[in-house]
């Protein structure tokens, strides 16, 4: 029985892959619930349209009312819940694998706190006595690139010592985001309550008032990353293997970690960007992942991202309908799953 | 290791004292209020009631009393901590616990309405103990048991998660936030001084239990085995030790807030000044730790001048160059 089909593009195989039968299949079922998911929280809401009906509206059958809610409303956020949560999946999982981990995640190497408190500073100085902002909130998803490359870039250049260690990479990260939260708290303590809730909100994470212009800014972004990920997936195979045996077997150990790293960083600073700090996504889908696909990196990325994105699209709408009218951000839901599960694994894990 | 002699340390102690009492008084007359020397001494002689006398005592000797006791707490729970977990960057910060007290409190304030400050001290007690219990535990799971890797790690994610909740009912309730936002910040400005009593007497048992234990620290840090050997009940003086960081690091959370940073800062410049004899560590870490707070504490009032940073921002702006330090030389020498 052949578990692996094996695929070659180009002459000689330039490109090759092999194809793992059974991830083939789960990533599949993974897609077909992530469109159900896509389709039954669209329909969920203030006001509710059953599947059907959003199926129909989608292709503009829809009444005019049905047309507003669904297209202006809720579809914006729904893709850019599902985005985020890929490209914080996908972070998290080439970080474990660089950092040979399983704790490691976006969210602990300070990449996070990097952009939060580039976001909060950023409310404080462009606001006016009267609270308003003074630029235009487009650009709040620049500031938390800007602040989570920065940072990154920052860990890696405090962690360097004759090459980067992960655990050194780990250690850097969480005493900088110490300081990115210290900070954060500054900025929040000295402008107007307002804003602080504001931030507050961002820091959490949701993804609450998207837009279709976030959409086509965020997707381009993060099918682009993915699709490079997942070529860089074969070195990330290496990299698991530690230090001296991916030297050994010729890998150029130091640049492909700090070219997984940059990855990382992209994916997560642009997530970021549009949703804010949303937690343990970067650190559970990875896991879970490897529990449905195995560690072969191949099969895992495009995994744990669909796991990733079916997990912010459902804490979303828990956030939205179940305690409606209130807004819950999704932040706050991820962590709630998240940090238990983190527990479970930890315990799972304990004799291996 | 600097004092070698005994003598040396012994006078380094009294330099130290003498300068911490130097900072409280520095503390005391330098702030956005002009006042001096004179008029703070006037306060407690010949006391007339002007606005500065009532400044002096109602708002600066209080903030020099906490910073003081905070200081001491948290430099003393940080070296039993890194004795504890064998773990050089261990400190109430990183391991969480700041964090678990500050889901607690806000917690109470909006679900159970508790605003009462003797409630608040309670419930960072057990937010600080409930956290600390959590991250020792997980990052002990496992064959090869507590490595300072898991720990430190398990304490981050600790961390994240009791930092997400809080920010998750700062969101449903504004009420909340506006009443503890400037608790989460990590200060020392505006507390009463009922607040230190409420704490004082944990805060002082603690003090005492841990110079009591210094000599059984020091055994259990060759190693657990030979502290056995030694005839050492390891497991009593492991529960002790932890028992007594809760009530410091606990203590000083209800009182100051998060304040980051001293915990790994001191006991390194401590242990580089005494060498590794916990009965002298622990007593230079109290005073060294008071010290930096309050030094701390006066430079927050400078930076920003007329508003204030929170303290907790200086200490880690301070502390974290020194974190990123200790990280690069490694756990080995440490």
């Amino acid at each position: 029985m052949k578990k692996y089909k094996s695929l070659r593009i180009g002459k000689s195989g330039a490109i090759s892959f092999l194809i793992d039968k059974k991830a083939l299949l789960t990533i599949l079922i993974l897609i077909a619930v992530a469109i159900i998911l896509f389709l039954v929280s669209t329909g969920l809401g203030e006001m509710k349209i059953d599947p059907i009906t959003v199926v129909k509206t989608l292709f503009g059958y829809g009444t005019r009312m049905e047309q507003l809610v669904v297209t202006s409303f809720r579809l914006p956020r729904i893709i850019i819940a599902f985005l985020v949560g890929m490209a914080l999946a996908a972070a998290g999982s080439i970080l474990q694998g660089m950092i040979r981990n399983p704790l490691a995640s976006p969210d602990i190497l300070g990449i996070t706190g990097g952009a939060s408190v580039a976001v909060v500073a950023f409310l404080a100085v462009f606001s006016n006595s009267s609270n308003a902002l003074t630029v235009s909130v487009k650009w709040m998803p620049v500031a938390a690139f800007l602040g989570a490359t920065v940072i990154a870039f920052l860990v890696y250049i405090l962690a360097w010592k004759n090459g980067v260690t992960p655990i050194r990479l780990v250690l850097i990260g969480i005493g900088v985001s110490a300081l990115t939260q210290a900070l954060t708290t500054t900025f929040m303590v000295m402008g107007p309550i307002y804003q602080a809730s504001q931030a507050n909100i961002w820091i959490t994470g949701t993804v609450n008032g998207s837009t279709w212009a976030n959409v086509h800014i965020l997707s381009p972004v993060v099918l682009i990353l993915l699709i490079l990920c997942i070529m860089l997936a074969r070195n990330l195979n290496i990299q698991e293997l530690g230090e001296e045996l991916a030297t050994g077997v010729g890998s150029a150990v130091q640049k492909q970690r700090f070219i997984l790293l940059l990855a990382a960083t992209a994916l997560t600073g642009s997530a970021v960007a549009f949703a804010g700090g949303i937690g343990f996504v970067g650190l559970m889908a990875p896991h879970m992942a490897r529990r449905l696909v195995g560690s072969a990196f191949g099969a895992l990325l495009p995994t744990a991202a669909l796991l990733g994105g079916i997990l912010v699209m459902l804490a979303d709408l828990i956030g939205r309908t179940v305690f409606s009218p209130i807004e819950v951000p999704a932040g706050v839901f991820t962590a709630a799953i998240g940090a238990p599960y983190f527990i479970y694994l930890l315990y799972k894990s304990r004799n291996s | 290791m600097v004092l070698k002699s005994k003598q040396a340390k012994v006078t380094g102690l009294i330099i130290g004292i003498i300068m911490l009492l130097f900072s409280m008084c520095a503390s005391i007359v330098y702030g956005y209020t002009d006042t001096s020397w004179k008029m703070a001494y006037e306060t407690f002689t010949t006391f007339n009631g002007s606005n500065e006398h009532i400044i002096i005592e109602t708002i600066r000797l209080p903030r020099a009393l906490i910073a003081a006791s905070v200081g001491a707490s948290l430099g003393i729970a940080g070296a039993l901590m890194q004795a504890l977990t064998k773990n050089p960057l261990a400190s109430p910060g990183i391991f969480g616990v700041n964090a678990g007290a500050g889901f607690f409190i806000v917690a109470a304030v909006s679900i159970f309405s508790i605003n009462s400050l003797q409630a608040f001290t309670w419930v960072a007690f057990v937010g600080a103990a409930f956290a600390a219990f959590l991250v020792y535990f997980i990052g002990s799971l496992g064959r090869e048991g507590l490595t300072p890797m898991k720990l430190t790690l398990a304490g981050a994610a600790m961390a994240a998660m009791f930092s997400s909740f809080t920010q998750g009912l700062l969101v449903i309730d504004e009420m909340a936030l506006d009443q503890v936002l400037f608790w989460l910040a990590g200060s020392i400005q505006g507390r009463k001084l009922e607040m230190l009593t409420s704490v004082l007497p944990y805060l002082g048992v603690a003090w005492i239990a841990s110079l009591l234990l210094a000599n059984k620290i020091n055994i259990l840090s060759m190693g657990e085995d030979v502290a056995k050997g030694l005839g050492q009940r390891t497991g009593t003086v492991k529960l002790l030790t932890a028992i007594t960081i809760i009530l410091l690091a606990g203590g000083a959370v209800a009182v100051a807030g998060p304040i980051g940073f001293i915990g790994i800062v001191i006991p390194h410049l401590v242990r580089a000044l005494v060498g590794n004899d916990h009965r002298w560590i622990l007593p230079f870490c109290g005073i060294l730790g008071g010290i930096l707070l309050l030094i701390a504490d006066i430079s927050a009032r400078y930076i920003v001048m007329p508003e204030e940073v929170p303290v907790g921002v200086m200490t880690a702006l301070i502390g974290t160059p020194f974190f990123i330090y200790v990280a690069r030389k490694g756990f080995r020498k440490a």
